[in-house]
């Protein structure tokens, strides 16, 4: 398998919405490169016909009756919110021009 | 004996004939908490205002005498994964330090309408992700034996409070380990139960798939009572079992004479602490004893479970944490002025090491060009594990192996080395993979470090656990040391 770069990395950090430190790629190059080749070992293992289990429990889709029951008030939903106004939860402008 | 070291079986008859009342006995858990807690560390919140008005309301259902359960009044301790209602439930994380939540967790309801006394919510390492509770952000939690050495982890404050006589009961939650490998290192009774045996509604997600929640206690009876509170299915949990529930305190006081007990080969491997492999080689002659037979199977995929669960649950966690984003509650960085920066700055300084590093582990198993790879391919490997223990229950009743390679490591002796701390879960890590239930329970010492013994069973098979666990428990006798604190 290839050898995960620095840039892999940072690739993996965006998709992961975190920054990171350039000393703190260089760290996390080097974790994932140690965990990664330790996981090769799954390699050895032929998994041709076997059927992956995602899910310890065989369940198939459970249904419910629609019925209305009461949610959460707007306002203990809203107590948690870093910032809240008017009933909504308030971030920054989600679409802008770049 | 004093009130804080005994158990709930011993202390629900008193409760009930009025000898002593939950108030008394809430107080006593309460001053050894001022006494110990200060070098323990096992708590993230302590709520004793709470827990003295919950002992009132336990001692005026006592009074009246209807509506009493085995655990109306007993203090109980909650890993700080668990929803509460009103109290804090942080994770131990940055990220959810001013998290209140406005619902229960079914287990929490369950245990608050059985007249439980809430005593606090007790540390772990962040989001349930670790070995050894250092990964907290909010405090270091101490191994009651040896205060030089951690817990475990993840429930490593719930462990280490049950060992220090700082509550009576506790609930973990184990997702590769994290209630046994405490349990193991405390000298305590912990079991994981069969997956979708106890709903996980309000239980804050790390890997779904995989997480379970349990039981960390001073000895097996109590296992079986706080386990008839909390099992059931749950309509909140669509992946909880529709299975009817047994009366686990049943299957205590049982001969195991013709008992079938597995001992697979691969679990005694080199690296172990000789001493360790003494104890269980040592307990597994007492269930010989005790009538059980002894017999080798064999596990042949156990040396590819590490690798299968780094795969599977980093991927689950990196999905799961994906909702820690700062825009509905938790931290959020300040000063940031589009979204993408507020996700990236506010996971940047809110989330630890450990927790970014599985989230990007987990982000790079599933990226474009490595799923087939890695992820789909743990999965396969997952049916293979799965399948090994199937077939090694067909021919035992249940399997019998150390917890833990070790006796509880030195504070920062795994700290620098991540695979190092994922190599420590060897033993645990199998049975989330499968599904399937197991308890540790006390086997002896190395010197002066408590040692654990692990029983697993097959899927809904926790009475089986119980069952060889209290035969074992009573002839050994192990259960009733306690740390000198």
């Amino acid at each position: 398998m290839a050898k995960i770069s620095e840039d892999d990395v940072r690739h993996v950090a965006l998709l992961s919405r975190l920054y990171f430190t350039d000393e703190e790629i260089r760290q996390f190059t080097k974790d994932l490169n140690s965990i990664f080749s330790y996981v090769e070992k799954l390699r050895e293992l032929d998994t041709e016909a076997v059927e992956p289990t995602s899910h310890s429990l065989k369940l198939s889709n459970v249904i419910r009756e629609d019925i209305i029951t009461s949610p959460l008030p707007v306002d203990e939903a809203l107590a948690n919110a870093p910032e809240a106004e008017t009933g909504y939860f308030r971030v920054p402008k989600i679409i802008q021009e770049y | 004996m004093e009130l804080h070291s005994t158990t709930a079986h011993e202390l629900a008859p008193l409760l009930q004939k009025r000898k002593i009342s939950s108030t008394e006995l809430t107080k006593a858990v309460l001053e050894r908490i001022e006494k110990v807690e200060p070098r323990v560390n096992a708590y993230v919140t302590l709520t004793p205002e709470l827990a003295m008005r919950m002992a009132q309301d336990a001692d005026q259902r006592l009074q009246q005498g209807n509506t009493v359960t085995p655990l109306t009044g007993i203090p109980l301790a909650i890993k700080d994964n668990m929803c509460t209602r009103g109290i804090l439930t942080s994770c131990a994380s940055r990220i959810l330090h001013n998290f209140v939540p406005p619902y229960d967790a079914t287990v929490v309801t369950k245990l608050r309408n059985a007249g439980a006394v809430f005593v606090g919510k007790t540390n772990l390492d962040e989001f349930a992700m670790g070995s050894s509770t250092e990964n907290s952000a909010m405090k270091l939690t101490l191994n009651p034996w040896d205060f030089e050495r951690i817990p475990g982890g993840s429930s490593g404050g719930s462990a280490a409070a049950v060992a220090a006589g700082e509550t009576i009961l506790a609930l973990g939650s184990d997702t590769g380990g994290s209630i046994r490998q405490p349990a193991a290192l405390c000298g305590v009774v912990g079991l994981k139960p069969t997956y979708g045996r106890v709903s996980r509604y309000g239980l804050v997600a790390f890997a779904s798939s995989l997480d379970q929640i349990g039981t960390l206690v001073k000895d097996v009876e109590d296992t079986a009572l706080l386990m008839n509170c909390i099992a059931a299915h749950d309509p909140m949990d669509s992946t909880s079992g529709n299975i009817p529930v047994p009366d686990y305190t049943t299957f205590l006081n049982h001969s195991i004479n013709g008992i079938k007990v597995g001992v697979p080969k691969e679990y005694f491997v080199e690296g172990m602490d000789p001493v360790v492999e003494q104890a269980v080689r040592k307990a597994i002659d007492t269930l010989a004893e005790l009538g059980a037979e002894i017999i080798e199977i064999s596990l042949p995929h156990t040396e590819y479970a590490i690798a299968t669960y780094y795969l599977c649950a980093t991927a689950e966690a990196s999905s799961n944490l994906a909702r820690y984003d700062g825009a509905h509650y938790g931290y959020r960085s300040p000063g940031t002025d589009n979204i993408v920066d507020m996700f990236s700055k506010t996971r940047a300084e809110g989330f630890g090491k450990e927790v970014k590093r599985r989230i990007m582990l987990g982000t790079y198993a599933l990226s474009a060009g490595y799923y087939d790879a890695y992820y789909l391919k743990a999965l396969k490997v997952r049916t293979l594990i799965k399948q090994d223990f199937e077939q090694a229950f067909q021919q035992c009743d249940v399997i019998v192996t150390p917890t833990t390679p070790t006796p509880a490591f030195r504070v920062g002796e795994k700290t620098e080395d991540p695979l190092q701390m994922y190599l420590s879960d060897i033993f645990t890590i199998s049975v989330n993979l499968a599904g399937i239930p197991a308890v540790s329970l006390p086997c002896g010492f190395a010197g002066s470090l408590p040692v654990g013994i692990q029983i697993m069973a097959g899927s809904f098979e926790e009475g089986k656990i119980l069952r060889v666990a209290h035969c074992y428990e009573q002839a050994a006798g192990f259960c009733r040391s306690r740390p000198t604190l």
